[in-house]
């Protein structure tokens, strides 16, 4: 199971993925908001989502998961 | 004049704003975030209350709130700063409603200039040219397409409510326009609680110059001549310089009485910038600020004009303090803004500064709102500080900003610092060959 976590701290924007999806390789899977910029988060690994682990405007840290990916 | 105002914002622009105040004997109070309960502005106010948690929605935005603190502090006006509230009609009106005098224009005026398209269609009407683009609101992505093959490519697509470069894009041809169409619109719609979309012809590389404009109550409206805020990353401003390089004299006569043209159409009170795009012997309206500019420095270190404390004086009901013969242009200023961001990619570095160690001199000017220990978090924009530079000539200008950057030392985050390093250097900003296109060109 591979984890996909936020680069950097700020508010989860969009959750553009929902459990059982599939994502590719570099497939933007969210979108964070920090300092009034918007910072697409992408998927490292293909795979299917099993879990998204925080909601739309949550407040996220730095390398927290957001999603499981198997 | 008042005695006492409630400054609306954070960082830079408040400790900014809350030392013209106490210049005038106004007492100064301000508001914080509980992640600003350590901010500079904090400690520089009078009073200061806290108005809510982190998040811009729940403090700085929450209009409730800050009209509950100005009325227990019993302040006379209410400044707003830029960002946040300053050009929210609502929270004006709310502020006449309450007795209480919100720097800055009309409410209605505000309402026309905030909407890109009737301020357009209002400039086309008071006869300051504007690039050929939508009437009303784009619907669909058919009709941009439609107007892009008429006009044809590249085209501009922006947020009808937008600014600060969010909801902007260009596009060259269909498919980049139709994806733009999707992006902006979701964008526009996150960050304006409004989808619509208007479509403008782009130029090739045009030079983005503004005119800052003054009015009174009594119908007195002056220039402060023009800044040339053209170097930009992602459509916002980095470096900014007064007066603007290279316009002929024709150019600048005209630009100037379509600013004061514009600014009468509107019974204009209070300070405001008209955004043009110049190109070649050319010059389009872009959009109006009804508010302070973050830029707003150059035009002071070269006008030798507070702005801010005109701006109180005017909000106060006085006339303007200067005339417009009395305005004259000494030397040279640049703006350079240190964000908290990576140098190469501009992305966002929040974190603690452990270091602010910027160079002091009679001719640099630091407007901040940070300090060595000050945390910056993500909730806010990335601007750490403004370092204004002023010359006898943009050579010497220059020169002098170049050995500033140098002194430059900020440890704890990552900051653009080597960035504006970099574009100082440059033989073609340094020979004024600027476009907007200068920092996508060149890095």
């Amino acid at each position: 199971m591979a984890k996909i976590e936020a680069s950097m701290a700020g508010n989860l924007w969009k959750v553009l993925k929902q459990k059982g999806d599939t994502v590719k390789a570099g497939e933007e899977v969210a979108i964070l908001e920090s300092m009034k910029m918007e910072i697409p988060v992408e998927a490292e690994t293909a795979g299917e989502v099993k879990a998204v682990m925080k909601a739309e405007g949550e407040f996220v840290d730095e390398g927290e998961a957001l999603f499981e990916i198997e | 004049m008042f005695t006492k105002v409630l400054v609306a914002n954070r960082g830079e622009i408040a400790c900014r704003i809350i030392q013209s105040c106490q210049l005038l004997g106004i007492k100064a109070v301000a508001i914080y975030s509980e992640a600003d309960r350590d901010a500079l502005h904090v400690h520089l106010a009078e009073e200061a209350y806290e108005v809510g948690p982190a998040r811009v929605f729940e403090s700085y935005l929450n209009i409730d709130k800050i009209l509950a603190v100005a009325k227990e502090a019993k302040v006379n006006a209410i400044h707003p700063g830029y960002g946040f509230l300053s050009e929210n009609p609502d929270f004006a009106t709310r502020c006449h409603e309450e007795g209480i005098v919100f720097v800055g224009p009309s409410p209605e005026t505000m309402m026309l200039m905030g909407d890109k398209v009737s301020a357009r269609n209002h400039m086309k009407k008071a006869g300051v040219p504007v690039i050929p683009g939508s009437v009303e609101p784009i619907a669909s992505v058919d009709e941009a397409v439609t107007f892009a093959e008429e006009q044809g490519y590249p085209v501009m697509l922006k947020a009808a409510a937008g600014g600060g470069g969010i909801g902007m894009e260009k596009a060259g041809d269909k498919e980049q326009l139709k994806k733009a169409f999707q992006s902006n619109q979701r964008r526009a719609m996150n960050y304006f609680s409004s989808g619509s979309l208007y479509i403008e012809k782009a130029l090739e590389s045009p030079r983005h110059i503004e005119v800052q404009i003054i009015g009174d109550r009594g119908g007195n409206v002056i220039h402060l001549g023009e800044r040339d805020c053209s170097i930009q990353r992602r459509h916002q401003k980095v470096i900014e310089e007064a007066p603007a390089l290279d316009l002929s004299e024709g150019l600048l006569q005209r630009l100037r009485k379509a600013a004061i043209q514009a600014a009468k159409s509107l019974q204009y009170e209070n300070a405001g910038t008209l955004e043009f795009l110049v190109e070649n012997d050319d010059f389009y309206f872009l959009e109006m600020n009804t508010r302070l500019q973050v830029e707003h420095p150059v035009t002071e270190e070269v006008t030798g004009v507070d702005i801010v404390r005109e701006q109180l004086n005017v909000a106060a009901g006085e006339a303007l303090g200067i005339d417009q013969s009395r305005v004259q242009m000494q030397g040279h200023a640049i703006e350079t803004r240190i964000y908290a961001e990576d140098p190469k990619t501009f992305f966002p570095s929040p974190g603690t500064i452990d270091v602010f160690d910027i160079p002091e001199g009679e001719c640099i000017r630091l407007d901040t709102g940070v300090q060595s220990g000050t945390e910056v978090t993500p909730h806010y924009d990335p601007l750490l500080a403004k370092l204004i530079v002023s010359g006898k000539s943009r050579e010497d200008t220059i020169e002098k900003l170049q050995e500033t950057l140098k002194g430059c030392n900020i440890q704890g985050l990552k900051t653009n610092i080597p960035f504006l390093r970099e574009v100082t250097n440059h033989p073609d900003y340094t020979a004024g060959k600027i476009t907007i296109n200068f920092v996508n060109d060149h890095f």
